[in-house]
Protein backbone atom coordinates (compact mmCIF):
# COMPACT_ATOMS: atom_id res chain seq x y z
CA UNK A 1 0.00 0.00 0.00
CA UNK A 2 2.67 2.83 1.24
CA UNK A 3 4.89 1.46 -1.79
CA UNK A 4 2.32 1.68 -4.37
CA UNK A 5 0.99 5.70 -3.27
CA UNK A 6 4.87 6.46 -3.07
CA UNK A 7 4.90 5.20 -6.76
CA UNK A 8 2.08 6.92 -7.98
CA UNK A 9 3.34 10.21 -5.95
CA UNK A 10 6.35 10.17 -8.18
CA UNK A 11 5.74 8.51 -11.73
CA UNK A 12 2.35 10.76 -12.26
CA UNK A 13 4.09 13.87 -12.28
CA UNK A 14 7.35 12.25 -14.37
CA UNK A 15 4.94 10.36 -16.78
CA UNK A 16 3.11 13.76 -16.83
CA UNK A 17 6.06 15.99 -17.70
CA UNK A 18 7.59 12.89 -19.94
CA UNK A 19 3.91 13.10 -21.79
CA UNK A 20 3.75 17.31 -22.35
CA UNK A 21 7.73 16.83 -23.40
CA UNK A 22 6.93 13.83 -26.44
CA UNK A 23 3.92 16.59 -27.45
CA UNK A 24 5.47 19.62 -27.39
CA UNK A 25 9.41 19.24 -28.84
CA UNK A 26 8.44 17.79 -32.25
CA UNK A 27 5.62 20.64 -32.83
CA UNK A 28 8.44 23.29 -31.54
CA UNK A 29 11.35 21.34 -33.82
CA UNK A 30 8.89 21.86 -36.55
CA UNK A 31 8.45 25.57 -36.10
CA UNK A 32 11.72 26.34 -35.50
CA UNK A 33 13.05 24.51 -38.78
CA UNK A 34 10.81 25.59 -41.38
CA UNK A 35 10.43 28.92 -42.30
CA UNK A 36 7.14 30.92 -40.75
CA UNK A 37 4.28 30.86 -43.27
CA UNK A 38 2.44 33.50 -42.99
CA UNK A 39 4.54 36.51 -43.06
CA UNK A 40 4.73 39.55 -40.08
CA UNK A 41 3.40 42.26 -42.35
CA UNK A 42 0.06 40.38 -42.25
CA UNK A 43 -0.59 39.60 -38.70
CA UNK A 44 -4.02 40.62 -37.30
CA UNK A 45 -4.89 43.90 -35.91
CA UNK A 46 -1.43 45.61 -36.77
CA UNK A 47 -2.13 49.09 -35.66
CA UNK A 48 -4.72 48.30 -32.74
CA UNK A 49 -3.07 49.42 -29.60
CA UNK A 50 -4.47 48.22 -26.02
CA UNK A 51 -3.72 48.42 -22.58
CA UNK A 52 -1.64 45.70 -21.22
CA UNK A 53 -2.84 46.69 -18.18
CA UNK A 54 -4.93 49.46 -16.48
CA UNK A 55 -3.98 51.77 -13.31
CA UNK A 56 -0.20 49.96 -12.77
CA UNK A 57 1.92 51.65 -9.88
CA UNK A 58 4.31 54.17 -10.75
CA UNK A 59 7.37 51.62 -10.70
CA UNK A 60 5.70 49.85 -13.54
CA UNK A 61 4.48 52.67 -15.79
CA UNK A 62 6.48 53.25 -18.27
CA UNK A 63 6.95 56.84 -17.44
CA UNK A 64 7.96 56.86 -13.84
CA UNK A 65 11.53 55.78 -13.18
CA UNK A 66 12.09 52.53 -10.90
CA UNK A 67 15.44 53.34 -10.23
CA UNK A 68 14.55 56.48 -8.69
CA UNK A 69 13.90 55.46 -4.88
CA UNK A 70 11.26 58.09 -4.39
CA UNK A 71 8.97 56.30 -7.17
CA UNK A 72 8.15 53.61 -4.93
CA UNK A 73 6.59 56.26 -2.11
CA UNK A 74 4.45 57.49 -4.79
CA UNK A 75 0.49 56.07 -4.25
CA UNK A 76 -0.33 53.21 -6.85
CA UNK A 77 -3.86 54.66 -8.59
CA UNK A 78 -5.38 51.25 -7.98
CA UNK A 79 -4.89 51.66 -3.98
CA UNK A 80 -7.14 55.43 -4.60
CA UNK A 81 -9.60 53.89 -6.49
CA UNK A 82 -10.76 51.24 -4.71
CA UNK A 83 -14.92 51.74 -4.28
CA UNK A 84 -15.28 54.16 -6.81
CA UNK A 85 -17.30 53.84 -10.27
CA UNK A 86 -15.48 52.30 -13.17
CA UNK A 87 -15.54 53.36 -16.81
CA UNK A 88 -14.05 51.72 -19.56
CA UNK A 89 -12.05 54.48 -21.34
CA UNK A 90 -9.69 57.14 -19.85
CA UNK A 91 -8.22 55.95 -16.46
CA UNK A 92 -11.81 53.68 -16.29
CA UNK A 93 -13.11 55.90 -13.16
CA UNK A 94 -16.28 57.52 -13.40
CA UNK A 95 -15.08 60.62 -11.62
CA UNK A 96 -18.24 62.64 -12.07
CA UNK A 97 -20.52 59.73 -10.88
CA UNK A 98 -18.13 59.41 -8.19
CA UNK A 99 -18.31 63.28 -7.16
CA UNK A 100 -22.36 62.61 -7.36
CA UNK A 101 -22.45 59.87 -5.41
CA UNK A 102 -20.26 61.58 -2.73
CA UNK A 103 -17.36 59.26 -2.75
CA UNK A 104 -14.89 61.89 -3.32
CA UNK A 105 -14.65 65.17 -2.03
CA UNK A 106 -12.39 67.38 -3.92
CA UNK A 107 -11.92 71.18 -2.27
CA UNK A 108 -13.27 73.61 -4.48
CA UNK A 109 -11.25 76.48 -2.76
CA UNK A 110 -7.02 75.61 -2.05
CA UNK A 111 -7.37 76.12 1.63
CA UNK A 112 -10.84 75.99 2.52
CA UNK A 113 -12.63 72.57 2.10
CA UNK A 114 -16.09 73.58 3.45
CA UNK A 115 -16.81 76.20 0.19
CA UNK A 116 -19.12 74.52 -2.19
CA UNK A 117 -18.96 75.32 -5.76
CA UNK A 118 -20.61 78.01 -7.52
CA UNK A 119 -23.28 75.34 -10.48
CA UNK A 120 -25.04 76.36 -12.82
CA UNK A 121 -27.58 73.18 -14.23
CA UNK A 122 -28.28 74.58 -18.38
CA UNK A 123 -28.42 72.24 -20.44
CA UNK A 124 -26.80 73.13 -24.47
CA UNK A 125 -28.32 71.38 -27.33
CA UNK A 126 -26.34 71.29 -30.38
CA UNK A 127 -27.94 69.98 -33.47
CA UNK A 128 -25.67 67.73 -35.38
CA UNK A 129 -26.00 67.85 -39.36
CA UNK A 130 -24.76 64.55 -39.58
CA UNK A 131 -26.58 60.99 -38.49
CA UNK A 132 -25.20 60.70 -35.44
CA UNK A 133 -27.78 61.75 -32.31
CA UNK A 134 -27.40 65.33 -31.48
CA UNK A 135 -25.04 66.58 -28.94
CA UNK A 136 -26.49 67.74 -25.06
CA UNK A 137 -23.77 69.39 -23.71
CA UNK A 138 -24.51 69.63 -19.85
CA UNK A 139 -23.36 72.57 -17.71
CA UNK A 140 -24.29 70.92 -14.28
CA UNK A 141 -21.40 68.21 -14.39
CA UNK A 142 -19.02 70.94 -16.06
CA UNK A 143 -19.80 73.74 -13.44
CA UNK A 144 -19.12 70.81 -10.35
CA UNK A 145 -15.25 70.81 -11.49
CA UNK A 146 -14.82 73.97 -13.22
CA UNK A 147 -14.59 77.57 -12.98
CA UNK A 148 -17.00 79.68 -15.88
CA UNK A 149 -13.25 81.59 -16.92
CA UNK A 150 -11.75 78.01 -17.36
CA UNK A 151 -13.80 77.91 -20.38
CA UNK A 152 -15.49 81.22 -21.47
CA UNK A 153 -14.48 83.30 -23.44
CA UNK A 154 -11.07 81.73 -24.37
CA UNK A 155 -12.15 78.09 -25.73
CA UNK A 156 -15.93 79.01 -26.10
CA UNK A 157 -17.81 82.12 -27.12
CA UNK A 158 -20.92 82.31 -24.68
CA UNK A 159 -22.91 83.17 -27.75
CA UNK A 160 -25.67 80.92 -29.65
CA UNK A 161 -23.80 80.17 -32.97
CA UNK A 162 -20.52 81.13 -32.09
CA UNK A 163 -18.48 77.95 -31.74
CA UNK A 164 -18.25 75.72 -34.37
CA UNK A 165 -17.21 72.54 -33.13
CA UNK A 166 -15.81 69.28 -34.93
CA UNK A 167 -14.64 66.21 -34.06
CA UNK A 168 -11.82 66.40 -35.85
CA UNK A 169 -10.65 69.63 -33.79
CA UNK A 170 -11.42 68.36 -30.94
CA UNK A 171 -9.28 64.86 -31.32
CA UNK A 172 -6.78 67.97 -32.17
CA UNK A 173 -7.15 68.92 -28.93
CA UNK A 174 -9.04 72.13 -29.73
CA UNK A 175 -12.69 72.96 -28.12
CA UNK A 176 -14.32 69.79 -26.14
CA UNK A 177 -10.69 68.66 -26.67
CA UNK A 178 -9.10 70.78 -24.41
CA UNK A 179 -9.78 68.59 -21.31
CA UNK A 180 -11.67 65.69 -23.25
CA UNK A 181 -8.89 63.08 -24.66
CA UNK A 182 -6.15 64.35 -22.00
CA UNK A 183 -7.64 64.57 -18.49
CA UNK A 184 -11.55 64.16 -18.47
CA UNK A 185 -13.45 60.92 -20.68
CA UNK A 186 -11.61 60.43 -23.96
CA UNK A 187 -13.28 59.78 -27.63
CA UNK A 188 -13.67 56.24 -28.24
CA UNK A 189 -16.15 54.66 -29.72
CA UNK A 190 -17.29 53.65 -26.22
CA UNK A 191 -17.89 57.32 -25.16
CA UNK A 192 -19.57 58.71 -28.30
CA UNK A 193 -23.03 58.13 -26.98
CA UNK A 194 -21.89 60.63 -23.46
CA UNK A 195 -22.48 63.75 -25.55
CA UNK A 196 -24.24 62.30 -28.70
CA UNK A 197 -26.98 61.84 -26.47
CA UNK A 198 -30.41 63.03 -27.68
CA UNK A 199 -31.91 61.29 -30.51
CA UNK A 200 -32.79 63.13 -34.14
CA UNK A 201 -36.51 63.93 -33.93
CA UNK A 202 -39.27 61.58 -35.59
CA UNK A 203 -38.73 61.01 -39.67
CA UNK A 204 -35.39 62.97 -39.66
CA UNK A 205 -33.15 61.45 -42.78
CA UNK A 206 -28.99 62.51 -43.70
CA UNK A 207 -28.87 65.21 -46.00
CA UNK A 208 -27.90 64.32 -49.03
CA UNK A 209 -24.66 65.00 -50.42
CA UNK A 210 -24.30 67.60 -53.63
CA UNK A 211 -22.60 64.97 -55.43
CA UNK A 212 -25.67 62.30 -55.03
CA UNK A 213 -28.28 65.32 -55.68
CA UNK A 214 -26.17 66.97 -58.97
CA UNK A 215 -24.79 62.82 -60.16
CA UNK A 216 -25.29 63.12 -64.25
CA UNK A 217 -25.55 59.72 -64.20
CA UNK A 218 -28.66 58.96 -62.14
CA UNK B 1 19.91 32.76 -36.98
CA UNK B 2 17.75 30.61 -35.18
CA UNK B 3 19.72 27.72 -33.29
CA UNK B 4 18.79 24.58 -34.96
CA UNK B 5 16.52 22.47 -32.94
CA UNK B 6 17.13 18.38 -34.09
CA UNK B 7 14.23 15.81 -33.04
CA UNK B 8 16.80 14.00 -30.79
CA UNK B 9 17.10 16.97 -27.90
CA UNK B 10 13.42 17.67 -27.02
CA UNK B 11 14.79 19.19 -23.72
CA UNK B 12 16.89 21.64 -25.92
CA UNK B 13 13.26 21.97 -27.97
CA UNK B 14 11.35 22.49 -24.47
CA UNK B 15 14.13 24.90 -23.28
CA UNK B 16 13.88 27.39 -26.42
CA UNK B 17 9.77 26.77 -26.25
CA UNK B 18 9.85 28.07 -22.59
CA UNK B 19 12.22 31.20 -23.43
CA UNK B 20 10.49 31.87 -26.31
CA UNK B 21 7.45 31.88 -24.77
CA UNK B 22 9.09 34.22 -21.69
CA UNK B 23 10.58 36.60 -24.35
CA UNK B 24 7.33 37.46 -25.43
CA UNK B 25 5.50 37.58 -21.96
CA UNK B 26 8.40 40.44 -20.60
CA UNK B 27 8.51 42.22 -24.34
CA UNK B 28 8.53 45.59 -24.32
CA UNK B 29 5.19 47.22 -24.54
CA UNK B 30 3.86 50.81 -24.69
CA UNK B 31 4.20 52.81 -21.66
CA UNK B 32 1.21 52.31 -19.57
CA UNK B 33 1.12 54.89 -17.31
CA UNK B 34 -2.18 56.85 -15.85
CA UNK B 35 -4.49 58.62 -18.05
CA UNK B 36 -3.44 62.31 -18.23
CA UNK B 37 -0.17 61.97 -16.00
CA UNK B 38 1.82 65.13 -17.19
CA UNK B 39 5.36 64.52 -17.95
CA UNK B 40 7.21 68.34 -17.69
CA UNK B 41 10.53 68.55 -19.18
CA UNK B 42 11.34 72.35 -20.02
CA UNK B 43 14.24 72.62 -18.27
CA UNK B 44 14.74 69.71 -15.91
CA UNK B 45 16.68 67.07 -18.04
CA UNK B 46 19.06 70.23 -19.09
CA UNK B 47 19.69 70.84 -15.43
CA UNK B 48 20.59 67.29 -14.57
CA UNK B 49 17.51 66.35 -13.48
CA UNK B 50 14.87 63.36 -13.71
CA UNK B 51 12.00 65.10 -15.27
CA UNK B 52 8.91 65.82 -13.12
CA UNK B 53 5.82 63.76 -13.49
CA UNK B 54 2.20 65.43 -12.46
CA UNK B 55 0.01 62.75 -11.70
CA UNK B 56 -3.40 64.30 -12.54
CA UNK B 57 -5.98 61.74 -10.90
CA UNK B 58 -4.23 62.03 -7.22
CA UNK B 59 -4.73 65.55 -7.29
CA UNK B 60 -8.19 65.56 -8.95
CA UNK B 61 -9.36 63.46 -5.81
CA UNK B 62 -8.85 66.14 -3.45
CA UNK B 63 -9.17 69.39 -5.24
CA UNK B 64 -11.17 70.13 -8.34
CA UNK B 65 -9.89 71.16 -11.55
CA UNK B 66 -10.74 74.95 -10.74
CA UNK B 67 -8.57 75.64 -7.84
CA UNK B 68 -5.32 75.07 -10.15
CA UNK B 69 -6.64 76.39 -13.14
CA UNK B 70 -8.48 79.00 -12.48
CA UNK B 71 -7.13 80.17 -8.99
CA UNK B 72 -3.68 79.25 -9.56
CA UNK B 73 -3.13 80.08 -13.64
CA UNK B 74 -2.00 76.64 -14.70
CA UNK B 75 -2.83 76.76 -18.66
CA UNK B 76 -4.85 73.72 -20.06
CA UNK B 77 -1.04 72.85 -21.52
CA UNK B 78 1.53 70.19 -20.90
CA UNK B 79 5.03 71.85 -20.77
CA UNK B 80 2.89 75.80 -21.22
CA UNK B 81 3.27 77.16 -18.05
CA UNK B 82 6.96 77.30 -17.58
CA UNK B 83 7.10 76.41 -14.55
CA UNK B 84 10.66 77.03 -12.55
CA UNK B 85 12.11 76.24 -9.18
CA UNK B 86 12.34 79.84 -8.22
CA UNK B 87 8.45 80.49 -9.08
CA UNK B 88 7.83 77.14 -7.07
CA UNK B 89 9.58 78.51 -3.70
CA UNK B 90 7.87 82.05 -4.40
CA UNK B 91 4.80 79.96 -3.79
CA UNK B 92 3.26 80.00 -7.58
CA UNK B 93 2.16 77.25 -9.33
CA UNK B 94 2.54 73.66 -7.57
CA UNK B 95 4.15 76.03 -4.38
CA UNK B 96 0.81 77.30 -3.56
CA UNK B 97 0.65 74.07 -2.36
CA UNK B 98 3.40 72.46 -1.80
CA UNK B 99 4.74 74.74 0.77
CA UNK B 100 4.94 72.46 4.26
CA UNK B 101 1.69 73.74 5.18
CA UNK B 102 -1.17 72.18 2.71
CA UNK B 103 0.82 69.46 0.98
CA UNK B 104 4.55 68.41 1.67
CA UNK B 105 7.40 71.25 1.09
CA UNK B 106 10.07 71.46 -1.84
CA UNK B 107 12.92 69.37 -0.50
CA UNK B 108 11.30 66.29 -1.59
CA UNK B 109 12.85 66.88 -5.24
CA UNK B 110 12.23 63.07 -6.39
CA UNK B 111 9.02 62.79 -5.32
CA UNK B 112 8.12 64.64 -8.45
CA UNK B 113 11.57 64.66 -10.50
CA UNK B 114 10.50 61.16 -10.82
CA UNK B 115 10.30 60.34 -14.28
CA UNK B 116 12.78 58.25 -16.91
CA UNK B 117 15.62 60.56 -17.76
CA UNK B 118 14.80 62.28 -21.78
CA UNK B 119 11.29 61.49 -21.74
CA UNK B 120 9.89 64.40 -23.29
CA UNK B 121 7.07 66.99 -22.37
CA UNK B 122 3.64 65.30 -22.78
CA UNK B 123 -0.05 64.54 -21.89
CA UNK B 124 0.48 60.81 -21.00
CA UNK B 125 -2.38 58.48 -22.96
CA UNK B 126 -3.91 61.66 -24.45
CA UNK B 127 -6.11 61.17 -27.72
CA UNK B 128 -3.37 62.89 -30.25
CA UNK B 129 -1.14 60.48 -28.64
CA UNK B 130 -3.04 57.75 -29.75
CA UNK B 131 -3.89 58.54 -32.77
CA UNK B 132 -2.53 56.01 -35.48
CA UNK B 133 -1.59 58.25 -37.90
CA UNK B 134 0.92 61.40 -36.95
CA UNK B 135 -1.61 64.27 -36.57
CA UNK B 136 1.31 66.51 -38.03
CA UNK B 137 3.86 65.97 -40.30
CA UNK B 138 7.53 68.18 -39.50
CA UNK B 139 8.13 71.65 -41.71
CA UNK B 140 9.58 70.58 -44.67
CA UNK B 141 12.70 73.41 -43.69
CA UNK B 142 15.28 74.58 -45.58
CA UNK B 143 17.90 72.40 -43.07
CA UNK B 144 15.06 69.05 -44.03
CA UNK B 145 14.13 69.69 -47.60
CA UNK B 146 15.76 66.97 -50.03
CA UNK B 147 17.75 65.49 -47.38
CA UNK B 148 17.63 61.72 -47.09
CA UNK B 149 18.83 59.24 -45.23
CA UNK B 150 20.20 55.64 -45.35
CA UNK B 151 18.99 53.10 -43.85
CA UNK B 152 21.15 53.65 -40.52
CA UNK B 153 19.65 56.71 -40.27
CA UNK B 154 22.84 58.92 -41.85
CA UNK B 155 22.56 61.50 -44.45
CA UNK B 156 23.62 60.57 -47.72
Amino acid sequence: MNITARFTALALPALLAGSALLANAPALAAGAASAPAVSDANIFNRNLKKDAEVNPPPWEDGIHDPENEATHALQPPKEAYAGLPTTTFGNHIDWVKALDDGLLRPRWDRINSNEEPFVMDLDIVRPVKASMPDVVFPHRQHTEWLFCSNCHPAIFVPQKGANQISMSAILLGQKCGVCHGKVSFPITTASCKKCHSKAKPEGWSPPLSDATLKNPWK
Amino acid sequence: MSPKIERKHPVNALILGLLVSLGLWIAPQDSQAEYADVVINNYADAAGMRPAVFPHWFHRIRFRCKVCHADLGFQFKAGGNKITMAKIIDGQFCGACHNGEIAWSVENCAMCHSGIPGTPTHFHGSTLQRLIAPAYKPLDTKETAGVKYDENNQKK
